[in-house]
């Protein structure tokens, strides 16, 4: 699976997380899949309840209200989206394991360097205890 | 009865429950799923009682959530 993102929601979910530290940031993402390629269109910044660096959940009202939006907008949801304040791109343990949809794309933003945020995104499958997480090609597309 | 789920108006028997829906709808791993009626959660444990009624809007939510 090829995956787009907009250079201007990149920034937005950078410096979203960048706000958040040291909690993990989170929220959604939605847009439009046509020739298998997914084009992220919207990026939602939500709250991660949790409020803690180790670990994130959706505010479920939250993510209940951007479902509506994207539903209005016409566009698809897509996955979600995390970042590492600490630790590499890549989905941790916890992340395979509450990784439930199998056609959600996951992405991955790392704080881990200053100043280098490093994005991901993943397509995980196979049962809770046993999944398997498969890196997707990521197109960070400069605005025009 | 009609019933709008996940942003569609579809057909219903009268005393369809949540957890009936479920089971109708396909829905995947339906333990990982939150479900909303008229933007109220409901408790997975009320899911088998809780009746359905004409005009109700419901959403099912996949959980989202990790960890490092």
């Amino acid at each position: 699976m090829k995956i787009t993102i907009k250079r201007s929601d990149f920034d937005r979910m950078y410096e979203y997380a960048l706000e958040q530290r040291p909690d993990e940031a989170c929220g959604l993402i939605a847009g439009v899949e046509e020739d298998g390629v997914r084009r992220i269109e919207k990026v939602y910044l939500l709250t991660n309840i949790d409020h803690t660096n180790e670990h994130f959940s959706i505010d479920p009202r939250e993510h209940l209200a951007s479902v509506k939006d994207m539903r209005a907008n016409g566009l698809q949801p897509l996955g979600n989206w995390h970042s590492h304040p600490e630790t590499p791109s890549r989905p941790s343990e916890e992340d395979k394991r509450l990784a439930n949809d199998s056609n959600a794309s996951y992405l991955i933003l790392s704080l881990a360097e200053e100043g280098h945020p490093v994005l991901n995104s993943f397509h995980v499958e196979g049962p809770a205890e046993a999944r398997v997480s498969e890196k997707e090609e990521l197109i960070i597309l400069e605005d025009a | 009865m009609k019933i709008t789920v996940a942003g569609t108006k579809k057909e219903f028997d009268e005393g369809l429950t949540v957890a009936k829906l479920i089971e109708l709808e396909n829905v995947e791993t339906p333990q990982y799923v939150t479900v909303s009626v008229n933007e109220e959660f409901v408790d997975s444990g009320a899911f088998e009682g809780y009746e359905l009624h004409e005009g109700d809007e419901v959403e099912f939510l996949y959980f989202m959530g990790g960890g490092r």
